[in-house]
């Protein structure tokens, strides 16, 4: 399973990440800040870590659906 | 077996600046076009292919500038040449040469201002725009030739200070001496000392670009080498990030000036001639201070005591030496072609010393040495 | 392994302060990750690339990584790059401007790079509005737009940076959002191979201004009007210019070949002149 992890310590709350994931993984917490809701949702497309303005998300991609999706800019 | 004879040969003022620069190794030239400093540009259009160096004719003179500091961090030394209208909007960038410490030339071959002015007549009225042009607190050199020769020479120098102080340096140079001729001889390349820019002694890992190594010049690689840096204009701390700190901050603006301020004493660039026994000196650069000689050894014959300083360097002024002249002299003449600019200078520090006469000429004529004679006759008692 | 962790540690300053100074949402952090993602996925070194900058929120970007960087003067970010690359023709030159500081005081720098064409990167982003001095007018700023400069609204029109770069003779001239990452990534890299000048214009969004005159309270609804706004060149060129109005054509916009400022100098060298 792909591992979705946020440093808060660099978050801004900006809410970009949950609001465009397209598989509603994530969530705002009280603070405003992503957790994760539905890890097992998550298919690694990396959208959230590429939208994020303050490099605060990480996606940990399970290595078999790592082929199929991500970056087009390169692999 | 017969030694090599230099020749001698007939340079005009700019042509000489080109020879200086391309000696002194520069090898990348940026400007636009301008009246009377335009013969620069040109030569150095023909001239940089041929020495494997990079010649643009840019859109503006904030671009020339622009492209000559960056071709300075890239590594080459570089210039530009341009007149008043061209300095104004060259000021933006001597501030940032300044405050990032990025070593270039500049020429100003001075035309009565303001505005377009007068651009093809004499004059010296940039001395105060060449040291306070930009805005802020900043350090400057700024050279000021009164013959083809030394025109050539003090090029040289110019980039040898620009190099050892990682500053702007400025030529300050007046329409006669940009485009009159005289017979030079050139020295070799070998002959002279050329001086580069301090480069870093420890391995990239080790290199923190703005630190004081004790002689207030950081090291300065070449983009590119392998030591990754940041330059801002903004004030600093030593690793070149943005900083607001009071410590350092203060600490970065003592730097700029004392770096230059430790060697006033190296910078003290003048011919004195006659002033030894002097009533009344004159302190005269540029083509006013050709003038003044020829008006000296004319009193000298008629026998008034007077003498002749010639000043080099402008800027930082010469404190230590004018002092000296304030001191020993019952009058001074400072005979300028602007409303009295170095003058002023003279009499901030003069103190009650002596008395200190001006002679300012504005109607775009040089001075000539009659006109400076009969001051003398005059005022010599 | 972990993708955007790698990236923070390879190109991010450890020496450098983060959280970095923009405001939650803004789209210019989002093209600094996409642009060292491509880097890193290029043939290019560390020490290859000098990264450029003018002054502006856009001009803070350079600090931040781990190149030859340089933050330079309001509008002047392409005269620098200008003497750079010839002084050096080696080093991969890229600039990173504001919409304010490429093409209001530094539009005819920008005019005359493109015209040039030095082989140079350039990326604008273009937020609508002067975002470091507080929101003002910029040239891009829309028509009717209430902006700190403009109270009663923008009475100017608002200039297309593309057809600018196109008409001045940039060789690539390309169009994308930030919320559009993946072509974002494709640009940059069409952009950094270009054997010539080059423009990219990134639509972002100033969460804290430009958000104000749109009447888009948050980062995310900004995003959302990128995503609804933007049009494919090739869908575009079915529609009129009324349909086209307050679109935004993403996508390559302009692929040309024409010798660049370098090569071309390359065959004066050695040229000694009789005079
Ligand atoms: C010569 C000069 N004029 C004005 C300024 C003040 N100034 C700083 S940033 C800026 C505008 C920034 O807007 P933009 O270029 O669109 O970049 P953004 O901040 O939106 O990224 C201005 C006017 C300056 N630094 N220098
Ligand atoms: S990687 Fe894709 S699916 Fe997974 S959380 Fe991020 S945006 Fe959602
Ligand atoms: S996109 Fe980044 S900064 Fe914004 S909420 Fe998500 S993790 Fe935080
Ligand atoms: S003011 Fe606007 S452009 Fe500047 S950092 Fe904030 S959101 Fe970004």
């Amino acid at each position: 399973m792909n591992r979705v992890e946020i440093y808060r310590g660099w978050c801004k709350q900006c809410g970009i990440c949950i609001a465009f994931c397209p598989h509603q993984v994530l969530e705002a917490d009280d603070s405003g800040y992503p957790v994760v809701r539905n890890p097992e949702k998550c298919t690694g497309c990396l959208l959230c870590e590429m939208r994020c303005p303050d490099f605060a998300i990480v996606v940990n991609k399970d290595e078999e659906s790592r082929e199929e999706t991500g970056s087009p800019a390169g692999k | 077996m017969k030694k090599a004879v230099r020749k001698q040969v007939l340079l005009q003022g700019n042509e000489a600046c080109v020879e200086g620069a391309l000696m002194a190794g520069c090898r990348f030239y940026a400007g636009y076009p301008i009246t009377p400093a335009t013969e620069i540009m040109e030569i150095m259009a023909r001239k940089m292919p041929g020495a494997s160096g990079v010649f643009i004719q840019m859109e503006d003179e904030i671009a020339s500038l622009g492209a000559v500091i960056g071709a300075s961090l890239a590594g080459s030394k570089s210039m530009t040449a341009t007149s008043g209208p061209g300095f104004s909007l060259m000021q933006e960038h001597i501030g940032y040469a300044s405050m990032a410490e990025v070593p270039c030339v500049i020429v100003d071959v001075m035309r009565a201002g303001p505005s377009t002015g007068l651009p093809t007549q004499p004059s010296q009225s940039d001395v105060m725009q060449s040291r306070w042009g930009t805005h802020g607190d900043h350090p400057i050199i700024v050279l000021a030739p009164s013959s083809v020769y030394e025109f050539f020479e003090l090029t040289v120098q110019a980039f040898n200070l620009s190099e050892r102080y990682r500053t702007p340096v400025i030529l300050l140079v007046d329409e006669l001496v940009a485009h009159m001729r005289e017979g030079v001889i050139l020295p070799t390349r070998d002959s002279l000392e050329i001086e580069d820019r301090p480069h870093p002694t420890v391995p990239p890992e080790w290199y923190i670009p703005y630190a004081d190594p004790g002689t207030g010049v950081p090291a300065m690689p070449a983009f590119g080498e392998g030591y990754r840096y940041h330059v801002t204009g903004l004030y600093h701390d030593v690793r070149g990030y943005p900083t607001v700190r009071t410590d350092e901050v203060e600490p970065l603006i003592h730097r700029l000036f004392n770096k230059i301020s430790k060697d006033y004493d190296r910078l003290q660039w003048f011919d004195a001639f006659a002033t030894e026994d002097a009533k009344i000196t004159i302190i005269a650069y540029g083509c006013v201070a050709r003038a003044a000689l020829r008006a000296v050894q004319q009193a000298r014959e008629k026998g008034l005591k007077v003498g002749l300083i010639n000043l080099k360097i402008l800027w930082p002024f010469m404190r230590r030496t004018i002092s000296g002249i304030l001191e020993n002299s019952a009058k001074v003449l400072v005979p300028e072609l602007n409303i009295g600019q170095i003058s002023r200078e003279v009499k901030r520090i003069n103190q009650s010393r002596c008395e200190v006469l001006t002679l300012n000429k504005v109607d775009g004529t040089p001075i000539k040495p009659a006109e400076i004679l009969r001051t003398l006759e005059e005022v010599y008692s | 392994m972990r993708e955007a962790e790698h990236l923070v540690h390879k190109y991010l300053r450890s020496s450098k302060r983060f959280p970095h100074i923009w405001c939650s949402g803004c789209g210019i952090g989002i093209f600094m990750q996409a642009l060292v993602r491509v880097i890193d996925q290029s043939e290019y070194s560390k020490d290859d690339i000098v990264l450029i900058s003018g002054i502006g929120c856009s001009g803070r970007l350079p600090v931040y990584v781990d190149f030859n960087t340089l933050h330079t003067t309001h509008g002047r970010a392409l005269t620098f790059a200008t003497g750079i690359k010839l002084a050096n023709p080696r080093l991969k030159v890229i600039t990173v401007m504001g919409d304010g500081d490429a093409v209001a005081i530094g539009g005819n720098h920008f005019i005359h790079a493109a015209r040039r064409n030095v082989e140079i990167a350039s990326f604008i982003l273009n937020n609508n509005v002067y975002g470091m001095t507080g929101g003002q007018s910029s040239p891009t700023t829309p028509h009717g737009a209430i902006t700190a400069s403009a109270p009663y609204g923008n009475i100017e029109p608002d200039f297309d940076i593309c057809r600018l770069a196109e008409a001045a003779g940039a060789v690539l001239v390309a169009r994308s959002t930030v919320y559009h990452t993946r072509l974002l990534e494709r640009l940059i890299g069409m952009a950094l191979k270009k054997k010539g000048f080059s423009v990219l214009e990134v639509v972002s969004q100033c969460t804290t201004y430009t958000g104000r005159f749109l009447q888009l309270n948050s980062p995310v609804e900004m995003l959302k009007w990128q995503k609804d706004n933007a049009i494919t060149v090739e869908k575009a060129k079915q529609l009129s210019d009324t349909e086209l109005e307050g679109k935004i054509v993403i996508g390559v916009l302009v692929n040309r070949e024409r010798p660049n400022y370098h090569e071309q100098y390359q065959s004066l060298l050695g040229k000694k002149s009789k005079v």
